[in-house]
């Protein structure tokens, strides 16, 4: 199925969890927070969370800023 | 530490803090925010790449200054409160710097969305300091919902146009009883240390150092402008008068 990561669609495993997800992403040890469909998920939930085609998943940092 | 600042019990021995937008590079940043003496510096919250590094929290780790992250960019209360929430995720701390502005032309905080967002967060137990207007109604209506500290704007953000009214930020911090914090505009150090003049807690800047021709000295004479402020504002100015007073007393033949 499609999924969105940052604005950006990819392929993935019809049955890849959050956590599948992201490892194939690259998702940094800590640092990062994920949110999918517009509500956060916790880092301890990513594996499990099941996702729906054309999920919307934000992975976001800390940068220079502000 | 005989004057610290203090923000929901946490005490601070620097009044300044700082941004980290706007710097060429980490190795410049990390010499401005050495000379600054800053302990809370913000961050901004944005797309990671993939496999990406978070170079400037590792700085702020190795410097040992707390990261502040802010909401900068958000246009309304739910944007806002997602990248509060994923802030508090990514960088395991409540504190935010909520930031909710109204359009890119002034990047002016939007009043409605500000106090709807602080409202919200509060309730979801985060210490919010809320970037805001000038504005001394508003300012007391962000303290009654909850906020740790209130940051009204000198200018507008960038604009290093200095306080264009200083009679608005007095009577903010006249009626405070949390740190009024001058946050935005700040273009050198004199706007710094009219601002602790004025009775606020601390300063909040990025612009004014980061852009500056040599960041590592503006950040000293920043460090050094609050100081000043602070110290004038403790010992207490005196009254400005119409005519002149002399202070030696009499005349030399009289």
């Amino acid at each position: 199925m499609d999924v969105v990561i940052n604005g950006e669609s990819r392929q993935v495993a019809d049955d890849a969890d959050l956590a599948a997800v992201l490892a194939e992403f690259g998702v940094p040890e800590r640092g990062v927070a994920v949110a999918v469909d517009g509500a956060v998920v916790p880092r301890a939930s990513w594996p499990g969370t099941e996702l729906r085609p054309g999920a919307a998943i934000e992975v976001l940092t800390a940068v220079q800023g502000g | 530490m005989d004057d610290p600042l203090v923000i929901a019990g946490r005490e601070f021995g620097s009044r300044l803090i700082t941004g980290t937008g706007g710097a060429t590079n980490l190795a410049v940043l990390e010499r401005a925010l050495i000379a600054s003496g800053t302990e809370l510096t913000t961050v901004a919250m944005r797309r990671a790449d993939a496999g990406g590094r978070t170079g400037v929290l590792d700085l702020l780790a190795k410097l040992g200054i707390e990261a502040l992250p802010n909401t900068a960019g958000c246009r309304t209360a739910a944007e806002a409160v997602l990248t509060a929430q994923l802030a508090r995720e990514a960088l395991e701390t409540n504190w935010v710097k909520l930031e909710v502005v109204a359009d890119d032309d002034t990047l002016l905080p939007d009043p409605v969305e500000l106090l709807d967002a602080a409202e919200q967060l509060v309730d979801q137990g985060f210490v919010v300091l809320a970037y805001t207007n000038d504005d001394p109604v508003l300012a007391l209506k962000l303290e009654e919902v909850g906020c740790a500290a209130v940051m009204p704007l000198g200018s507008p953000i960038g604009t290093g146009l200095g306080i264009r009214n200083p009679h608005n930020i007095e009577m903010i911090v006249s009626r405070a009883s949390v740190p009024i914090i001058l946050d935005a505009g700040i273009g050198t150090a004199s706007d710094a240390a009219l601002a602790m003049e004025l009775g606020c807690s601390a300063v909040l800047l990025a612009t004014a150092v980061t852009r500056a021709q040599d960041p590592e000295r503006m950040a000293a004479a920043m460090r050094s402008a609050v100081e000043a402020g602070r110290l004038a504002s403790l010992a207490g100015r005196i009254p400005k008068r119409f005519w002149a007073e002399a202070s030696s007393p009499g005349r030399p033949m009289g």
